[in-house]
């Protein structure tokens, strides 16, 4: 798997549900040390496990993992967990910023909510990942991401855990990729070297 | 002569020129709040008032009567719990609560209290401790539609379990049911624990400190400003705090942007619970 971007990938935002630990457990060890692009991940989880989420990546990833506190920094190279039972959005700076809205496609923290957050902040160097899960949240935010001109990246359904989300995506946009979790390995492994002209 | 700009950047003129118009027109800043959820809200706004621009939606909330009321809706109310966060009000119970009873008469504020039910939750606590009587709460928002769902303490009774799952986790030492009495789908809270409560309307953009206070709590406002609206807030709350009076605020957020950070000391880190330092 190949890509070719005409311009550095500044941020990937991930988004998951149902199934997202095991698939985000091989995709995130995956991104090498000298990746520069920020990582942000929203992850639907019952609210009693969520704040173990750098408990169990930090160690398997090469990448630092962090929680996201309010109006934190965004470092290059970094993965942010949005927390339990808050949005995640990325404000203009562009800085992290939590909220308390209410739960969008019933979800809080919301893919889509991270997703348009993000394609409002960086536009065509966003690349935006939705992988397993039931439901439908994502699909808006893939959208909004494909319209700022960012790379918009879906697991194959066939391949995922729970194929509705990927799903829903595909029946609104046209995504740049549709990949299985060995190929977005793949691709996350040559992301540093990718983009770079 | 140019082409019109991105629309990006378009959104972004329009954003500022809206929370000017309403500053200007109805005194409610917004200048200072975080864009990102404003953006969203404002958004779901243009929704219901079928505007394809926010520059339309300007033009209406300028020329027609009932529109500002309802925006009003949309860019401040907040969903709440009961005991929010139960963890939060067993440290008020644990290593706050013995320090208020040595005054003979407490202050507390909750600012941004939405439809009060951190309030209510509070003003439940402090019977439970033996020190509502002697207690004021003063619960304030900028909202005055959600001051007075408030002050009339109705809730939807589907989230009730969720409410007396919270209170018993915080160490309630009653039943919530003690406390209000269900009709329909609705339940509403007690009359007399509103007779130490003062629902009154308060803005931490722009007004001043009104009291001195044992315990602010201000919980989940805070991620909805931009750190310069921070750091007022918290100067406000630092002002208005007596010697070694408590502040509690949301589990994400911090007190970094104030001014007068370090001269709070933590007593449940873990709660964001602080006290004022006691500076000789």
């Amino acid at each position: 798997m190949s890509l070719h971007f005409d311009h550095p990938i500044e941020a990937i935002a991930i988004g998951a549900s149902t199934g997202g630990v095991e698939a985000l457990t091989r995709v995130l060890p995956a991104l090498p040390a000298d990746t520069r692009a920020s990582v942000f991940v929203v992850l639907h989880l019952p609210r009693e496990r969520a704040s173990l989420l750098v408990d169990v990546f930090a160690p398997r990833c090469k990448l630092p993992v962090r929680e996201v506190h309010d109006k934190d920094p965004i470092a290059p190279g970094t993965i942010y967990f949005a927390p339990p039972e808050y949005h995640l959005l990325i404000d203009d700076g562009p800085q992290l910023a939590l909220s308390m809205d209410e739960p969008v496609e019933f979800s809080r923290p919301s893919v889509s909510v991270l997703f348009e957050t993000a394609a409002a902040a960086y536009g065509d160097r966003l690349l935006a990942l939705l992988l397993t899960g039931a439901g439908r949240d994502g699909a808006a935010g893939m959208q909004a991401v494909q319209r700022a001109g960012g790379i918009t990246v879906v697991q194959q359904p066939a391949s995922a855990r729970m194929p509705q989300m990927p799903e829903a995506a595909l029946d609104r946009i046209s995504a740049d990729h549709v990949l299985t979790l060995d190929e977005i390995m793949t691709m996350f492994a040559a992301l540093p070297r990718a983009g770079r002209a | 002569m140019n082409g019109v700009p991105a629309e990006a950047s378009v959104n972004d003129v329009e954003l500022k020129l809206l929370v000017e118009a309403i500053y200007h027109a109805y005194h409610y800043d917004f200048r200072r709040y975080a864009r990102a959820s404003l953006r969203r809200r404002l958004h779901a706004a243009m929704v219901r008032f079928d505007c394809q621009t926010l520059s339309q939606l300007q033009g209406r909330l300028l020329h027609e009567s009932d529109v500002f009321a309802e925006l009003l809706e949309y860019l401040t109310v907040q969903v709440s719990d009961m005991f929010r966060d139960p963890s939060y009000f067993r440290a008020l119970r644990e290593k706050v609560v013995p320090l208020l009873r040595t005054y003979p008469s407490l202050k507390i504020w909750i600012a941004g209290c939405s439809s009060g039910e951190e309030a209510y939750s509070m003003a439940i606590l402090l019977r439970e401790e033996g020190l509502l009587d002697r207690s004021l709460i003063y619960a304030t928002d900028i909202n005055p539609n959600a001051l007075r769902r408030a002050e009339a303490g109705i809730y939807d009774a589907a989230k009730v379990a969720d409410f007396t799952r919270n209170h018993h986790l915080s160490g309630g030492r009653s039943s919530l049911s003690d406390y209000y009495s269900a009709a329909y789908d609705r339940v509403i809270f007690d009359k007399n624990l509103r007779r130490n409560i003062v629902f009154s309307d308060h803005s931490l953009a722009t007004d001043s400190v009104f009291a001195e206070m044992q315990l602010v709590s201000c919980r989940n406002v805070l991620i909805y400003f931009d750190r310069e609206l921070q750091s007022r807030a918290l100067d406000l709350f630092h002002e208005s705090l007596c010697r070694k009076g408590f502040l509690g605020i949301g589990l994400r957020e911090s007190l970094r942007f104030s001014s007068h950070a370090d001269s709070f000391v933590e007593v449940s880190r873990e709660d964001r619970i602080y006290q004022k330092a006691d500076l000789r």
